[in-house]
């Protein structure tokens, strides 16, 4: 079993999809003003990239070669379709919320790199592991993201305020940038330096 | 004055890119080289020019709440909305491939210039953003248009210009952990700063 909990632990960390592999991090960004949003959306990635990866892997020997794109875009995006429909019916405020970046799960780098990578030549539950670890790395890292954004941005976490009110008395201000597009990109940077200085990983 | 005032929202205020988060991936790894980001960024101009009437075109005429109405009266409650993100990415895989095509056969050197990029640009979260955000925001076709061309021309600019700033900068002493992708991630965010500058920019409404 120790070989399958590397699968499952690699993406997390020493893989990690977003801060290592450079991959999915269009819809990276512009949900994790909040937490709640943040955390959300890394949860339907994780359903989409586990499920995809084990339906592909198991009919992966019956995709022929030369159509297989589109045949993963279709499971994909039927995935994502019913996640979309889930969230409409269960959660609609935080679905307005999201607004297109559910839709953009298709078009995620991640999930069809893993499909591409792993499911087409592994069995169904290592793909499935596989699928999970490579969506938690991505869920924490913006997780991470989020709590800093809403924390720095909007002085509160998950809705609820945090930095309390004498600060905000004594002359402390929420800082504005956060919760605009460059915040998101700065507090990214950072992670990913403090990662890589982690990990020893280097690019050239 | 209305048309004029999205193409200019749609390629300074809210770049797609650096407003929206969208093609990053491509943005990131194929910012390296100025002609490789010249041509990649032509050919998104060139596919959101298209798909973005295309998807306008079938979200009015099958896809919206009541959009079948034009078979009989009988259709005017048909909803086929929970179908508009696989007839979307369906239609850019298709137009993508139509475009490498045509460009293959009618233009040598354009297809040379272009060619391993057209590919690429299906799972360009850019293509697939514009067409949802041209329903969600219920533009007309002029609007759906010009909301196309002019966010392809600012994801042309950004993509140009990073490639530009990432030449000059090989031949500074970064930080190891921050080389590469962290140093551009950073610049992102300061061009994102840059380009609000623009916010206050309106044509009358």
């Amino acid at each position: 079993m120790a070989f399958d909990k590397k699968i499952l632990l690699e993406p997390v960390s020493e893989a990690n999809p977003i801060t290592i592999q450079i991959l999915g991090i269009c819809s990276a960004l512009a949900v994790t003003s909040r937490l709640k949003t943040a955390v959300v959306m890394g949860v339907s990635v994780i359903v989409v990239v586990a499920l995809s990866n084990v339906v592909i892997s198991l009919i992966r020997e019956r995709i022929p070669s030369k159509v297989r794109i589109i045949i993963e875009m279709t499971v994909i995006a039927t995935l994502v379709i019913l996640v979309d429909q889930f969230l409409k019916a269960y959660a609609f405020q935080l679905s307005k919320q999201l607004s297109v970046f559910v839709g953009l799960i298709i078009t995620n780098c991640i999930v069809l790199g893993r499909l591409e990578a792993f499911a087409m030549s592994n069995p169904p539950l290592p793909s499935f592991l596989d699928g999970v670890g490579n969506g938690v790395g991505y869920a924490l890292v913006l997780a991470v993201v989020g709590f800093f954004r809403e924390l720095l941005g909007s002085g509160s976490l998950w809705g609820h305020r945090i930095i309390p009110e004498p600060f905000y008395l004594a002359g402390y201000a929420d800082n504005g940038l956060m919760v605009l597009a460059p915040g998101a990109f700065i507090i990214l940077s950072l992670i990913i330096w403090l990662q890589r200085t982690m990990t020893g990983y280097r690019e050239d | 004055m209305d048309l004029v005032n999205i193409g200019i929202k749609a390629i300074f205020t809210e770049n797609i890119i650096l407003a929206y988060f969208l093609g990053m991936c491509s943005f990131l790894a194929l910012s390296k080289k100025i002609s490789t980001s010249l041509g990649l960024g032509l050919a998104v101009v060139f596919v959101l020019t298209i798909t973005a009437p295309v998807n306008w075109l079938l979200n009015e005429y099958l896809l919206r709440e009541g959009a079948l109405t034009w078979l009989g009266p009988g259709f005017a409650g048909v909803d086929l909305g929970f179908l508009t993100f696989i007839t979307f990415i369906a239609v850019i895989a298709a137009m993508v491939q139509i475009v490498e095509m045509a460009v293959e056969k009618f233009s040598a050197t354009l297809y040379n210039a272009l060619g391993i990029y057209l590919p690429l640009i299906t799972v360009n979260c850019a293509i697939l953003g514009v067409a949802l955000f041209m329903v969600e925001r219920r533009y007309t076709l002029a609007q759906a248009s010009v909301f196309g061309f002019s966010s392809g021309l600012g994801w042309f600019l950004a993509i140009v210009t990073m490639a530009a700033i990432r030449h000059k900068l090989r031949y500074s002493n970064i930080p190891g952990g921050m080389r590469g992708l962290g140093i551009t991630m950073l610049i992102t965010g300061l061009m994102a700063v840059a380009f609000m500058i623009f916010s206050g920019v309106n044509l009358g409404d």
